[in-house]
C-alpha cells in the first residue's frame, strides 16, 4: 500500500510539473454547499499538499458574480446559471461557461412517526402548505388539525419549496417558522400532528414522507434521487469559465471520484455518480 | 472669634492658598467629567433614535416603498388570494409583498398580556410576603434567589420554554400546537417576575414603620395591615414595577422567538401560534436586502416599539404623581 502511494505521488510529480508550483485554488458561492466543498478541500489538501484550496460562502449569486469578475476559479451554486449571468461571461471572456453537477440535494417532507400517513401527492402537499387542507383526515389520516412547520423566509430551502411545491404562491400564514432543518425535525418529532420539510434527516421520532406520483410512491432514497425519480431534488453545481485543466481539473476529478462522492453522502447530500 | 470673623469679611478678596486652588481645580475637572458622562448617555440615546427613525423614514419618502408598504397596506385588510375574503397577512418576502402589521400587534399583545397576568400577582404577592410576613432568615434567602433568576440569560429561559414547558402546557390544556402565545407568555413571565419582585419589594420596605405601628395599635391584624395599609402606601412603587415589567415584556425578543412558533395569525385564541414585533425584527433583519422597503419596514417596527414603551412610561409616571399627591394629601 505504502509503495503504491509513493509511486502514485511520484507519478503525479513527474506527470504534472504544474503541481510542483504551489498553487491556490479558490471556490466561492452557495452557502448550502460550503460544508461539503470544505470537506472535499480538506481531504484533497491532505493528498496533494502542494495545492491550497480556499472555500468561501456568500450565496450562489455572489459566487457567479465572482466568476464573471475573474476573482474565483470555481463558483459553487445551488441553482442553474441564469441567462443574464452567462451573457456577462460571454461578453467578458467569450465563453459560455462550463456547468458540472457535483452533488444532488433532496428536499424531504417529514411527519411524526406516530402518523399513519406515509405518502402524499404533490397536490396534497401544496394544499397543506397553502392552507387549503387543514385536517389530516382530508389526506387519509386521523381527525386532527395539521400543524404546519416551515423555514424562515431567508432560507434557500424555503424558496425551493415555494417555487417547486407551491408554484410560487405564498405559504399559509399559520405556518410556524423555524431556523434550520434540525429545529424542524425536532419540532415534528415532538408534535404528533406536525409536518415539516428540509434536507435528508435520519432522526428519532420522525418519518420521511414518500411522494405519490403516477408511477407509484417514491421515497427520497439515494437511488431515486440519483435517478431523478424523486420530484423534489436539485443539482448542486460547479461553474467554470473554461474547460477545467491542471489543478482545477484535479480537484473536480477528486470531487467526482468514488472517494469524493462518499463524502457527499457523509455530509447529508446525494451522489451524482 | 467674633473679631476674627469680622476681619476676614473685611478683607476685599479672600486669598486662596495654592493647595485650595488645586482642590478647586480638581473639583471642577471632576464635575466636568461627570457632566460629560451624563451628556454622553443622552447623546447616545438621541443618536439611536435619529438613526432608527432615519432608516424608517425611507418608507414614506421613496416611491417604491410608498407603493409596496403604504399605511393602508399596513393597517387595513388586503385581498391576498383571488376569490378569498380580504385579510391581514404578514408576508414581506413574496412576489406581491403583504405587510399587514395587525397580526404582529395581536401577537405582541397576546404574549405580553399572558406574561403580565402570570407575573404581576406572583411578583407583587411574593414581594408582599418577603416584606411583611417572611421570617428574617427566609427573607435573606428569598431575595438573592429571585434576583439570581433575573440573571438567567433569556436564551436559556427560551430554550426551557421550548423544550419543557411547551410539552407540559400542551398536555395540560390540550392545545393543538406545541408552540403558542401561552407558552411564550409563561416563558416571558419567568423573565419579568424578578423585575417586578425587586422593585415592588423595595417600595414596600420603604413604607414608614409608623404606618404599620399605627395600624396594629388600632387593632388591625398583620394581614389587614399589609393589605389595607402597606400595599396602598406603596402603590406608586408597585405600579412602577409593573410598568418596568411590561416594557421588558414588549421588547423581549429571544424567548418569544424560540417559544411562540412565529406564525403571523390573526385570532383571539391563546392556543394559536403568534409572531411578535420584536421577534419579527430579529428573524428577518439578518437576511433582508439593505435599503429595500422590507428593511425600512423592520426599522419602522422598531420605532413603533420605542413609541409604545415611551407613551406607557409617560402615562405611568403621571399616574404615579397623582397617586402620590392623593396619598400625601390624605396623610397631611
Amino acid at each position: 500500500m505504502k509503495t503504491f502511494f509513493k509511486s502514485l505521488v511520484a507519478a503525479c510529480l513527474l506527470a504534472m510539473p504544474l503541481a510542483a508550483q504551489a498553487g491556490t485554488l479558490t471556490v466561492k458561492g452557495s452557502d448550502t454547499m460550503v460544508i461539503l466543498v470544505q470537506r472535499w478541500a480538506e481531504d484533497y489538501m491532505k493528498k496533494t499538499p502542494a495545492t491550497k484550496v480556499q472555500v468561501t460562502g456568500g450565496g450562489s449569486g455572489t459566487g457567479l458574480a465572482a466568476l464573471q469578475n475573474g476573482t474565483t476559479d470555481i463558483a459553487m451554486s445551488s441553482r442553474e446559471m441564469k441567462d443574464a449571468e452567462s451573457e456577462k461571461l460571454r461578453t467578458r471572456y467569450n465563453t459560455s461557461g462550463v456547468e458540472i453537477a457535483v452533488a444532488k440535494d433532496g428536499v424531504t417532507f417529514y411527519v411524526n412517526e406516530g402518523n399513519p400517513v406515509n405518502a402524499l401527492t404533490m397536490e396534497q402537499l401544496k394544499g397543506i402548505y397553502l392552507g387549503d387542507i387543514t385536517n389530516w383526515k382530508e389526506v387519509g389520516g386521523p381527525d386532527a388539525p395539521i400543524v404546519v412547520y416551515s423555514r424562515e423566509n431567508s432560507s434557500g430551502t424555503y424558496v425551493f419549496v415555494k417555487d417547486n411545491v407551491l408554484g410560487g404562491e405564498d405559504y399559509t400564514s399559520s405556518a410556524q417558522t423555524l431556523p434550520g432543518t434540525a429545529a424542524v425535525v425536532n419540532a415534528v418529532a415532538k408534535e404528533k400532528n406536525g409536518i415539516g420539510y428540509g434536507g435528508a434527516a435520519y432522526a428519532k421520532g420522525i418519518k420521511e414522507l414518500k411522494i405519490k406520483t403516477s408511477g407509484g410512491e417514491v421515497a427520497p432514497t439515494a437511488e431515486n434521487i440519483k435517478a431523478g425519480k424523486y420530484p423534489l431534488s436539485r443539482d448542486l453545481f460547479f461553474y467554470l469559465r473554461n474547460k477545467p485543466s491542471g489543478e482545477v481539473k484535479a480537484f473536480i476529478d477528486f470531487a467526482l471520484s468514488a472517494e469524493g462522492q462518499a463524502i457527499v453522502t457523509k455530509v447529508g447530500y446525494f451522489p451524482v455518480k | 472669634m467674633q473679631q476674627g470673623l469680622a476681619e476676614s469679611s473685611m478683607a476685599a478678596v479672600p486669598r486662596l492658598s495654592p493647595a485650595a486652588r488645586r482642590r478647586q481645580l480638581r473639583e471642577k475637572v471632576i464635575a466636568g467629567f461627570i457632566t460629560l458622562m451624563a451628556f454622553t448617555g443622552i447623546a447616545a440615546l438621541i443618536l439611536i433614535i435619529v438613526f432608527v427613525a432615519k432608516e424608517a423614514l425611507a418608507l414614506f419618502l421613496e416611491e417604491e416603498a410608498r407603493h409596496e408598504a403604504s399605511l393602508s397596506k399596513m393597517f387595513l385588510p388586503q385581498v391576498v388570494r383571488q376569490g378569498k375574503p380580504a385579510a391581514f397577512v404578514w408576508q414581506p418576502v413574496s412576489s406581491v409583498p403583504k405587510v399587514s402589521m395587525i397580526p404582529l400587534f395581536i401577537g405582541t399583545l397576546k404574549t405580553t398580556i399572558v406574561s403580565m397576568v402570570v407575573a404581576v400577582p406572583v411578583g407583587v404577592f411574593g414581594a408582599l410576603y418577603a416584606a411583611e410576613f417572611a421570617p428574617r432568615r427566609l427573607r435573606e434567602l428569598l431575595k438573592p434567589v429571585i434576583e439570581l433568576l433575573a440573571g438567567i440569560p433569556s436564551v436559556v429561559l427560551g430554550f426551557f420554554a421550548l423544550m419543557v414547558m411547551a410539552t407540559v402546557l400542551q398536555d395540560t390544556f390540550g392545545l393543538h400546537t406545541r408552540l403558542n402565545a401561552l407558552v411564550a407568555g409563561v416563558g416571558l413571565a419567568l423573565a419579568i417576575v424578578p423585575v417586578i419582585f425587586t422593585v415592588a419589594e423595595d417600595s414596600l420596605t420603604a413604607v414608614p414603620r409608623s404606618y404599620r405601628e399605627a395600624s396594629l395599635a388600632l387593632g388591625a391584624t398583620p394581614w389587614e395591615t399589609a393589605w389595607k395599609v402597606v400595599l396602598p402606601a406603596a402603590a406608586p412603587g408597585i405600579l412602577a414595577a409593573c410598568v418596568l415589567g411590561f416594557g421588558r415584556a414588549i421588547g423581549e425578543t429571544m424567548i418569544v422567538l424560540m417559544a411562540s412558533g412565529n406564525a403571523a395569525i390573526v385570532s383571539a385564541s391563546l392556543g394559536d401560534s403568534v409572531r411578535s414585533l420584536s421577534a419579527t425584527i430579529a428573524a428577518e433583519m439578518g437576511e433582508v436586502v439593505v435599503g429595500s422597503p422590507h428593511y425600512s419596514l423592520l426599522f419602522f417596527i422598531g420605532v413603533q416599539l420605542f413609541l409604545f414603551t415611551f407613551v406607557l412610561n409617560m402615562l405611568a409616571s403621571t399616574w404615579t404623581k397623582k397617586v402620590m399627591k392623593r396619598l400625601t394629601g390624605s396623610a397631611s
